[in-house]
């Protein structure tokens, strides 16, 4: 018994000594993370806990200090980011994909169709202005039904922040944030959400970052730029939406990567950020930086094999630079 | 010395179980609530009691928030499903407490009981990945097919037949309360006198006369007491239904229209809530849960059991 | 012989009537039944699809990684339980005891009494926005403990009530004999009242426990989750019915296999607490 309880005590002890590191925040990059943290915690032993909450949340749990670090896909403007004394940096670029359910492969949904579709005014499948872009394809008559996200959402931000510059209407009407008054559709919790959703509702559309699209296998559209070419998403679209991207870590590296100009630039491209509070003790920031660091290192692979962008090498040094600045690197 | 130290631990423990249970049944549930008013302040300074109660827009953008979409689903998801459980509940009730032979009666109850003690997470589960499909595919579209084509009714079934909506989320939440319900049903039953049932029988009644005429009639009080009892616990109930609300805050115009719950709304944007206005409209969310669940209980146990004189606890948790 | 007709056609008539309703009572229970079994086969023939030592065993592996396991959940939930139930219970039946033995009379304590039967019917979900605000957000991140803490309090009310029902059942002349042996209150609890309604006390101990180790909502915002194992209570921790909760909205067909299986997990758990409840009960009761 004695044994038993001494033993008990060891493993506590052992547990409690081992480190643990609090994330929470944006869905949108979570299968990433996660798997940055898996083979990071087999490599070192460190626990990089993330939970995939929203960037909502992440934001907000992060500004009550209740988590060791935060992550968004919707970048703090500079200001908000002194205000709440938060420094930020990117850490992959990614895409926000339309996905559906309906048995149809490469559906091309122009700028107009994604408009009417998510204002709730495109309610049929088989609506000309959807047919018009899909010759040879035979669209049902089947009701649309929007899938949205309930939860604040990075993924939102960048996907209404796209409608906004793409669709007057939506402009006015909606507007873009990390939640929005939907005109239309059902709510999900997370990218997770959403992608689940889509699978199990018949023709349903919604948005999701990529790699949700690629590991449920989902349909996803090509969808009409700038230029008014189809581009199908993929890592060379994102990059192209990425290139002219300046990462001026003066304005903690604020950035948005949607509706840029390029023939191939997929429009609803975006980068994802992690948010570190400057008031923590330094050496657990450094601990964070550290993850990032080696993630910036050895993580490339990993991440292009989700689909996800790496930052280009200039830029990563520029980020380590500011970790040096706020002296954790 | 002996009585002096008797005398001591005499005091102690009396204090000691008597904070306990001020604690429990005072302090507990005013702490629960002078908390969530004070959480709830903001919103409340900002938007009053009237104004929150009949807004109907939820927006986090503009931070405007309205309560009536989720009390709205609250009440219509609780009231649809206490539609389709009561009369079940009540078969149920009558044939445990009057068909059922001797020896079936305690195994019946016994797995009625067991579906009452699955945790509702389950419910919530498997109403996703079994019942909603199902709903979707067979259930909803026959339903748009029959009774949509009815003028007026029909307006209760349009819609996107997606199973994630209103009639789901109140059929599994109906499943869940089944339990409850006819529990409290049948110990209302049983409080008829044997003497008037067998002078029923005398005059040469059938079963279902006896217990149309006599047993009802005689429980009423009981069985309204129960209803109101189950009714209130639905309210509360989060998780058999966060699944399949689809979490959208609007009114629902259709049976088929997805909707939101005030439980749904916490569980699913209270650790994402982004600004403290948006925080605090939720803790106001659950500050009328409170007041709405608390009043209902208490309805039913002060005013309708308390007046037919039996205790619900234990025997129906 | 009209009147005679008109009569037999009126007793068919009830008849008829009697049969249908009584048999749309047994329709109603076989209602009833029906969904019993079909949640039961679901999860345990989807359970027992997935089940495997990997997932008591094995911490989780991120989407996409095959393998893993929910052990850090089954821990995370056995160690949140157990520490609710280390608060609850002294506490539940405390309360109980001082209802039974101290309040008989009194119209405040018969006041407090239904207090706590209604917090039984209490909204969970409230209870954790209550220990977020009075725990996690002072203390300044999600813990374990708070998540106990939640479920305590959803426990004790409970507990109490059914040891004060258990305690009423015993006997007047029981404590009578010990007042006139010139015994004091607390000896008397502790030497007649108690030990004779040992085994139902421990009913609703088991009730009490049956009752919280199946919710998910308290914990949502209190122990929140962590992908890790861990036994700290004071870090987040992860519970089966969030991990279920996460699994079962979660996209990836491995998640749901997941959650199938610590679905059929926690369901027979709480099941075999609830019936070993109904065991002691009848037991209890037999005794008595």
């Amino acid at each position: 018994m004695r044994k038993l309880v001494a033993l008990i005590w060891l493993s506590l002890a052992l547990a409690l000594g081992e480190e643990i590191i609090n994330g929470a925040g944006a869905t949108f990059p979570y299968p990433l993370y996660s798997k940055w943290a898996y083979l990071y915690h087999k490599e070192t032993g460190v626990r990089i806990n993330y939970q995939s909450i929203g960037s909502g949340g992440g934001v907000r749990q992060i500004r009550n200090r209740t988590v060791d670090f935060g992550a968004s896909d919707a970048p703090l403007r500079p200001e908000e980011a002194k205000k709440y004394n938060l420094a930020q940096f990117p850490t992959v670029i990614g895409g926000v994909v339309i996905s559906y359910n309906l048995p149809v492969e490469d559906l091309k949904l122009s700028t107009k169709a994604v408009c009417g579709i998510f204002l709730g005014k495109i309610k049929y499948w088989d609506d000309p202005e959807i047919a018009k872009h899909n010759p040879g394809i035979k669209l049902p008559h089947t009701r649309i039904t929007v899938i949205r996200r309930s939860d604040g959402s990075g993924t939102t931000w960048i996907f209404t922040n796209y409608l906004s510059k793409a669709c007057p209407e939506w402009k006015e009407k909606v507007g873009y944030g990390k939640a929005v008054r939907w005109p239309t559709g059902i709510g999900a919790k997370g990218n997770e959400g959403v992608a689940s959703y889509i699978k199990r509702v018949r023709g349903s559309i919604g948005y999701v970052e990529f790699a949700y699209a690629l590991e449920n296998r989902l349909r996803t559209a090509l969808v009409e730029n700038r230029e008014g070419n189809f581009v199908k998403p993929s890592v060379e679209t994102f990059q192209a939406a990425a290139s002219g991207a300046k990462w001026d870590p003066e304005k903690d590296f604020y950035e948005v990567l949607t509706w840029q100009k390029g023939e191939k630039a997929y429009p609803i491209a975006g980068a994802t950020f992690i948010l570190l509070a400057k008031d923590y003790p330094k050496e657990r920031n450094k601990k964070i930086v550290k993850f990032f660091d080696w993630a910036f290192r050895k993580g490339d692979e990993v991440a292009l094999r989700l689909h996800y962008v790496p930052l280009p090498e200039e830029v990563k040094e520029k980020i380590r630079e500011y970790w040096r600045e706020n002296g954790w690197f | 010395m002996v009585l002096k130290k008797g005398k001591l631990v005499e005091a102690i423990t009396g204090v000691v179980l008597g904070a306990f249970a001020v604690f429990v049944g005072l302090l507990l549930p005013v702490l629960i609530l002078a908390t969530l008013l004070k959480e709830s302040l903001p919103a409340l300074e900002r938007f009053g009691i009237l104004k929150f109660l009949t807004g109907t827009v939820w927006d986090p953008v503009s931070e405007v928030f309205g309560a009536l979409p989720a009390l709205t689903g609250t009440v219509l998801t609780t009231f649809v499903a206490a539609l389709i459980a009561l009369p079940i509940s009540l078969g149920i009730a009558i044939f445990i407490a009057e068909i059922a032979p001797r020896k079936l009666k305690p195994i019946f109850s016994t797995a009625v009981e067991l579906l009452g003690a699955i945790p509702s997470i389950i419910y919530g589960m498997w109403g996703l990945f079994v019942i909603a499909p199902l709903m979707a595919q067979h259930v909803e579209p026959f339903l748009q097919e029959t009774l949509g084509k009815v003028p007026l009714l029909g307006r209760l079934f349009e819609g996107a037949p997606t199973g994630i909506d209103l009639l789901t989320s109140s059929f599994v939440l109906s499943i869940m309360i089944i339990p409850f319900m006819s529990a409290v049903v049948k110990d209302a039953f049983s409080m008829t006198p044997p003497l008037l049932k067998e002078a029923g029988y005398g005059l040469g009644a059938t079963k279902w006369e006896v217990i149309k005429d006599v047993v009802i009639p005689y429980s009423l009080p009981g069985i309204v007491g129960g209803v109101v009892l189950s009714v209130g616990r639905a309210l509360g109930e989060t998780m058999a239904v966060a699944f399949l609300t689809g979490n959208v805050h609007q009114i629902p115009k259709s049976l088929l229209d997805p909707l939101t719950t005030i439980t749904v709304a916490i569980a699913n944007e209270f650790t994402e809530a982004d600004s403290d206005l948006y925080l605090s409209s939720l803790y106001y969310l659950a500050f009328i849960l409170f007041i709405l669940s608390f009043g209902l209980l208490t309805f039913a146990k002060f005013f309708i059991l308390e007046r037919v004189g039996k205790r619900w606890g234990a025997g129906t948790i | 012989m009209g009147g005679g007709n008109d009569l037999r056609r009126v007793i068919l008539k009830r008849k008829a009537v009697n049969v249908l309703m009584l048999s749309l009572s047994v329709l109603t229970a076989l209602y009833g039944l029906l969904w019993l079994f079909w949640i039961l086969a679901d999860v345990v023939l989807n359970g027992l699809k997935y089940m495997s030592f990997d997932l008591f065993l094995k911490d989780p592996a991120p989407p996409g990684v095959e393998g893993g396991g929910l052990r850090h959940a089954f821990v995370g939930h056995l160690i949140i339980t157990s520490l609710a139930t280390l608060i609850g219970v002294p506490v539940g039946i405390g309360t109980g005891i001082f209802f039974a033995e101290y309040g008989r009379h009194s119209r405040f304590v018969g006041f407090l009494r239904s207090v706590t039967d209604v917090l039984v019917s209490f909204p969970s979900i409230i209870v954790g926005t209550f220990v977020y605000a009075v725990m996690v957000k002072p203390v300044g991140h999600f813990m374990g403990v708070s998540g106990s803490v939640a479920l305590a309090l959803l426990m004790i009310p409970v507990i109490a009530v059914t040891t004060d029902e258990i305690l009423r059942l015993v006997p007047n002349s029981l404590r009578e004999a010990g007042y006139a042996l010139g015994a004091h209150r607390w000896q008397v609890i502790k030497d007649i009242t108690l030990p004779a309604a040992k085994r139902g006390i421990l009913t609703g101990v088991i009730l009490g426990v049956a009752r919280i180790s199946g919710e998910t909502a308290p914990l949502l915002f209190t122990s929140f989750n962590n992908n890790f194992f861990t036994v700290n209570p004071l870090e987040p921790m992860a519970s089966l019915t969030v991990t279920i909760f996460q699994y079962a909205m979660g996209p990836y067909e491995s998640w749901h296999g997941q959650a199938w299986a610590s679905a059929l997990v926690l369901t027979a758990g709480t099941l075999l607490f609830f019936i070993l409840s109904k065991i002691m009960v009848h037991g209890f009761r037999r005794w008595g």
